[in-house]
């Protein structure tokens, strides 16, 4: 401006804007310090372009310099890379200071028997800490936060009952390739009468109150061919565990909540409509999801949840 | 002599050049991804030649509506970024190529719930419908919303076909002619090919529900069938047992 209008009082250059009669705008410069801020943020800018990733070029982009990361490839073979997230990713999980720490705990627990990971305290910490994350992120949505389960969908893990078998190789097992649960509805094969006097059976072996006569008669069907209920559940109504079939004389009632059943009849209703509907239920496999080891803290992490219960 | 002051008192013009600026900001970050080698990552099956990602069957497209219908996205992200901790929870991170027939993205960066780029195979199909149903009969800590209406309402799929072209329209690779046919054979081989014809589509649909029959309900096809349907394949395309890590980071 050729003429700039002039504050009387401070003798600063306004803006020549005027509201209310007095109030002016001041022309004043950018203080220093944000002016000196601004230009640092081009240079640190330029820094950035000049180490990290930046402008494309072609169908390419510089790479950086002087920023290189190196990481070992799933074939041993070490290699070395411009900055970018993805190589920063394998060098942290191979060399950041947590991640050694856990794989040195992992190998530990790898390398050791279950007997041994109890009792030695430092693993048992380990298992402990990395098998409750592990749990709650894999298990929990079904088995629940504390591997109490949920009475007609999925098994307690807690109460030392095992439908497959509760060995660790076992455990193991159904980690990895999960387990496919199926008892067959009997509504086609038994009349109602029928059931009522198979699911009296079924209380009496459990020791629960049930009708003397109506067990007999029911006893005399679980060991019969037409249902045939002893293929799976065995004479003695123990289970077995390769067919993954309950035992039904242990009182641990995973799918008929007969526990929480209050009255006989509610009792009787409740079995009842287990050999009515029968059972379908899936675990999943997860040997893609976690490695030996990681199934075998999780194991571990179990049989440290489990310590104490005396079901069987 | 050009002045400040004749943009700052020509509110037309401000508005244009604001806007001419901001875009300059974001199209110098997007365009070169269009034009680069390697944003979007090359994922054959080593063995066969295969591209092993490959479009949702109409089932799970049907599905992806749903899911973009119900708004399961304002929660849920399907983003599995590259640190330590997202691996070691979700798993492997997520490619670019995972969602390159993904019509919109559904990447996301606010996570009310968990992440579900990887979530298929993880639950099984009955908890899904369980845990869709009534979220908290299965996960007493949940606060996600009930959908009960999934398992009650019949999947509409009588516009999957022109729901399938318009995906054809923007990229994604079904197949109407024997010639599109035949080139999903060589790419993704025969099997999947045949999920991606759009002229059978109807029938693939009913096929995949009945052989899954992912709601429970061997009747019909429910809203929950496709949604489950879905779920269930997210993240599960790309076998990450069969690369070295080394490929995938040699793409950045």
């Amino acid at each position: 401006m050729a003429n700039p209008v002039k504050d009387p009082l401070t003798g600063a250059e306004t803006t020549g804007h005027v509201w209310d009669e007095t109030l002016q705008e001041f022309n004043n410069p950018l203080p220093r310090w944000w002016l000196w801020t601004f230009y640092g943020t081009i240079i640190f800018a330029i820094v950035y372009w000049v180490m990290y990733p930046s402008w494309p070029v072609g169908n390419t982009f510089l790479k950086g310099v002087g920023n290189n990361i190196t990481y070992k490839t799933d074939a041993g073979e070490e290699k070395s890379t411009h900055w970018n997230m993805r190589a920063l990713l394998a060098h942290d999980m191979q060399n950041g200071a947590e991640a050694v720490k856990q794989k040195e705990y992992l190998g530990k627990v790898g390398a050791a028997s279950y007997e041994q990971i109890a009792q030695d305290p430092d693993m048992s910490a380990f298992v402990r800490s990395y098998g409750v994350g592990m749990f709650g992120d894999n298990c929990a949505a079904c088995h629940q936060s504390g591997a109490q389960g949920v009475v007609g969908q999925y098994p307690n893990l807690v109460d030392d009952d095992w439908l497959w078998g509760g060995d660790t190789k076992t455990i193991e097992t159904t980690i990895r390739n999960g387990r496919l649960g199926y008892m067959p509805g009997f509504s086609n094969v038994l009349d109602d009468a029928q059931v009522t006097q198979v699911a009296n059976y079924v209380l009496s072996l459990a020791g629960e109150p049930a009708d003397k006569a109506a067990a007999a008669e029911g006893q005399k069907i679980f060991e019969g061919e037409g249902a045939g209920c002893y293929y799976c559940h065995t004479k003695e109504g123990k289970g077995m565990h390769a067919q993954g079939s309950a035992n039904l004389t242990d009182k641990v009632w995973t799918i008929a909540n007969v526990a929480g059943a209050e009255t006989p009849e509610a009792k009787l209703a409740a079995v009842k409509a287990v050999v009515q509907k029968g059972v379908q239920r899936q675990m999943p496999a997860w040997a893609a999801r976690l490695d030996d080891t990681e199934v075998k803290v999780l194991v571990a992490y179990l049989k440290q949840m489990s310590a104490g219960a005396t079901a069987q | 002599m050009f002045k400040h002051e004749s943009i700052e008192t020509n509110s037309a013009m401000l508005i244009v050049l604001t806007m001419v600026a901001i875009s300059i900001g974001g199209l110098v970050e997007i365009v070169p991804l269009h034009y680069l080698n390697g944003t979007v990552e090359d994922v054959k099956d080593p063995a066969t030649g295969l591209d092993v990602i490959h479009p949702y069957s109409p089932l799970e497209q049907r599905g992806r509506d749903i899911y973009i219908r119900e708004g399961c996205y304002t929660c849920h992200s399907q983003m599995i970024r590259p640190f330590r901790d997202e691996d070691l929870r979700y798993g492997h991170y997520s490619l670019a190529a995972e969602s390159k027939y993904d019509h919109p993205f559904q990447w996301g960066s606010k996570r009310t719930g968990p992440d579900l780029a990887r979530v298929g195979g993880k639950y099984s199909n009955e908890w899904q419908v369980a845990h869709l149903t009534a979220p908290r009969s299965v996960v007493p800590e949940s606060i996600m919303p009930n959908y009960p209406w999934l398992k009650e309402t019949k999947l509409d799929y009588s516009d999957v076909q022109d729901r399938m072209i318009a995906l054809k329209r923007v990229g994604v690779p079904y197949s109407q002619t024997k010639v599109e046919y035949d080139a999903n054979v060589k790419r993704f081989g025969e099997e999947t090919a045949k999920t991606l014809d759009i002229n059978t589509a109807e029938n693939t649909l009913l096929a995949q529900a009945q052989a899954g029959n992912y709601d429970g309900n061997a009747s019909g096809v429910s809203e929950m069938d496709a949604l489950v349907a879905y779920l269930q394949v997210l993240g599960t395309m790309v076998d990450f047992s069969k690369f070295d890590e080394d490929h995938f980071i040699q793409f950045r």
